[in-house]
């Protein structure tokens, strides 16, 4: 099974890399891009018996370290 | 005084502060190695600078769950003060010893300068030789230094007496200009509860040598022996 993980900044926390994306974008001269918010995905293979198993194991990795929830949200899928 | 000195791969600054550790105790630190799973009988416990696991994920957040932390958080939690510099301070929030974040800096930029930190708790181990209010050069050298944490830590922090050090400027103002990272409330250096784990983000073991300049840092060394063996 593949787990895809998805790891953002919550909302309020500053995300300095995210405003200079945005900058880059306006210098581009790309036009209406209200805000950016920069994030982390991985993709975990995974040899978990049932989609229950895989998202115990994917629970347990973004919450003891993949993430930190002091400052970031994660969501992830599981495809069998 | 006896003090152990973690090492992880990517450590840098373990000799600078062993050297400090030495010059001020007579004793020379013993050093430990990440993959060990006990520090030896300790009187401090310190997490040096540098960059641990190349930063990879989150600054700190690999060295937090290496196999010697785990015997770290336990000498804490009975009691042992550590001391957390730069990385060290990163390892201490992710390992759950002090609350909060150290973010990229607000600039996005590594700095590397001197700075002015402003004691405002001077009854630590870390801080005892110290006057509230006084001030203490070190070396930031950092581009994770953003100290977050949400607004009830940190006026626990605050009401608890645990913001150790917040950035100031030479006479002693803390200003958003003398905020060289965007930290919250200015905040270079918190302390946990009982005020025996102390992170800290510029390099106080770099001001303690008047070989390379200013020595302001070495009191914070000096408190600690006098703490400790006193």
């Amino acid at each position: 099974m593949k787990a895809r993980i998805v790891i953002t900044l919550k909302n309020g926390v500053l995300d300095p890399q995210g405003k200079a994306v945005q900058n880059a974008v306006g210098a581009l001269g790309i036009e209406g891009v209200q805000s950016v918010r920069q994030g982390k995905f991985i993709e975990v293979d995974l040899a978990a018996g049932s989609e229950a198993a895989a998202r115990a194991t994917v629970e347990r990795m973004c919450r003891e370290l993949l993430a930190n929830t002091v400052i970031e949200n994660y969501v992830y899928e599981i495809e069998s | 005084m006896k003090a152990s000195v973690v090492i992880f791969p990517g450590t840098n600054r373990e000799r600078d502060v062993a050297d400090v550790l030495e010059a001020v105790s007579g004793r020379r630190p013993q050093m430990v190695w990440h993959g060990d799973s006990e520090v030896p009988d300790s009187d401090l416990i310190v997490l040096p600078g540098g960059f641990s696991y190349g930063d990879y994920l989150r600054c700190g957040a690999m060295a937090a769950h290496s196999p010697i932390m785990r015997d770290v958080i336990a000498k804490a939690e009975a009691g042992t003060p550590v001391l957390g510099i730069c990385n060290g301070f990163q390892i201490l929030c992710e390992a759950g010893l002090l609350p909060g974040v150290l973010m990229h800096n607000s600039s996005l930029k590594f700095i590397c300068k001197d700075v002015w930190l402003r004691v405002e708790q001077p009854d630590t181990i870390f801080t005892s030789r110290f006057a509230k209010g006084e001030l203490m050069r070190a070396i930031a050298a950092h581009a994770e230094g953003n100290y977050f944490a949400d607004p009830e830590t940190l006026n626990r922090l605050e009401g608890e007496g645990r913001v150790v050090f917040r950035y100031a400027d030479r006479h002693g103002n803390v200003t958003p200009e003398a905020n060289p990272n965007g930290a919250q409330r200015s905040i270079a250096g918190i302390c946990d509860a009982r005020r025996r784990v102390l992170g800290l983000m510029p390099h106080p073991e770099n001001t303690s040598d008047p070989l390379l300049g200013p020595t302001e840092g070495r009191k914070l060394f000096e408190s600690i022996v006098e703490s400790l063996v006193a």
